[in-house]
């Protein structure tokens, strides 16, 4: 396998707990478990365009069901997350692309720039 | 402004390893003079030499070039000569050998899995078109240059490994340093490019073993941003798994 001389004797470290060592992983966990809160969300939403389709009556014991304190609550914890997720998108985005003569922090930068615009647009045209 | 002659004491807590004796590491504790301008390197040189000869570490060049003496430095993956013992006085400093190699002795890693995966990656120019000698040299623009130069960097001091997750978990994935090394073939004009090394990027263990955790490219004393040349080649290797090469009017990495 390796024509390289194997050495001898060694001694192999567990791995066990290897993202409470440094900062840097226990953020990449975070980062990682986020996608989590933002699946159950996108499938509660998915939901409520099901419960659309069938009828108003679905449509409206759909909406009860968000306004429970657990939904709330739920909701509240997922927005965080959420935000988390996507700032961290961003902040990763530039190692993902080819080579652009502007810089990788104007990408970030931009990025969450417009997704924060873009969130107020839309809480602005819901709340109108 | 600091007397750089001044001479204070900092303990340095080594990982201590011998096959023939001990059962699993164990640390052992050095209470070291240092002054303002000695790096972690010459704290343990001075252990060696005036404290306990039996202490094992690699070193060469003392200045950043070689890439020998990469350690964990206080849990972080540093080489032990770019790394200042003034920077953690009063505390101490804990010295253990690279994360996620085994250990054969003390601070010293086997890195030979480590030489398998850098010959796997073809680190050298494979010609687009074979010129005889007579025919001069393969020209380049300072632009195309430009374009594998950071990568180009690398000194192999296996930092990037240490600071990778996923190589720990599964010390079969290719690994940062030999996946930006494979780039900075891929990215010369002069170089066949992504054709010669597709398997390699496109294999379980290549660029798909990467979940972009990033630390890597954060560790590199050199800059050569590993995470950047694999997360560039998932494009590559999607464009591969899909057929969408000739459609795009290329084989990926052009």
């Amino acid at each position: 396998m390796t024509r390289f001389r194997p050495a001898g004797k060694t001694y192999v470290r567990s791995t066990t707990g290897w993202w409470r060592k440094n900062p840097h992983f226990v953020r990449y966990m975070i980062r990682e478990s986020s996608a989590v809160f933002v699946s159950i969300y996108a499938l509660v939403l998915l939901a409520g365009l099901v419960s659309l389709t069938v009828g108003e009556v679905a449509f409206d014991m759909w909406r009860a069901a968000l306004a429970t304190p657990v939904s709330v609550v739920f909701h509240l914890v997922a927005a965080l997350f959420v935000a988390y997720h996507s700032m961290t998108w961003f902040m990763v985005m530039p190692k993902t692309m080819p080579d652009l003569p502007v810089s990788p922090r104007l990408i970030t930068a931009g990025g969450i720039v417009a997704s924060v615009v873009m969130s107020m647009l839309i809480l602005w045209w819901a709340a109108r | 402004m600091s007397d750089d002659t001044a001479t204070r004491t900092i303990e340095i807590e080594c990982l201590r390893y011998c096959s023939e004796t001990d059962a699993e590491p164990r640390f052992q504790t050095y209470h070291v003079p240092f002054r303002d301008d000695m790096s972690v390197l010459q704290g343990l040189q001075h252990i060696k030499d005036h404290i306990d000869g039996t202490l094992t570490f690699r070193w060469s060049c003392r200045m950043a070039i070689c890439g020998s003496c990469g350690q964990m430095v206080n849990g972080v993956p540093q080489l032990a000569c770019h790394t200042f013992l003034r920077d953690y006085f009063p505390g101490k400093v804990r010295v253990e050998p690279l994360d996620h190699f085994p250990i054969i002795r003390d601070l010293v890693i086997d890195q030979t899995g480590f030489l398998d995966k850098l010959e796997a990656v073809k680190p050298y120019l494979i010609p687009r078109v074979e010129k005889p000698v007579a025919a001069g040299a393969y020209v380049q623009t300072p632009k195309q240059m430009e374009r594998y130069y950071q990568y180009s960097q690398c000194i192999n001091c296996l930092l990037c490994y240490a600071a990778c997750p996923q190589y720990g978990l599964n010390p079969a994935f290719a690994g940062p340093a030999a996946l930006a090394t494979m780039h900075r073939y891929n990215a010369d004009s002069r170089d066949q490019g992504w054709i010669a090394r597709r398997d390699v990027a496109n294999a379980e263990e290549g660029v798909w073993g990467c979940t972009l955790v990033g630390y890597c490219s954060e560790v590199c004393p050199k800059d050569v941003d590993p995470a950047h040349a694999i997360n560039q080649n998932k494009v590559n290797s999607t464009i591969d798994y899909f057929g969408l090469g000739r459609f795009l009017g290329k084989g990926g990495g052009e």
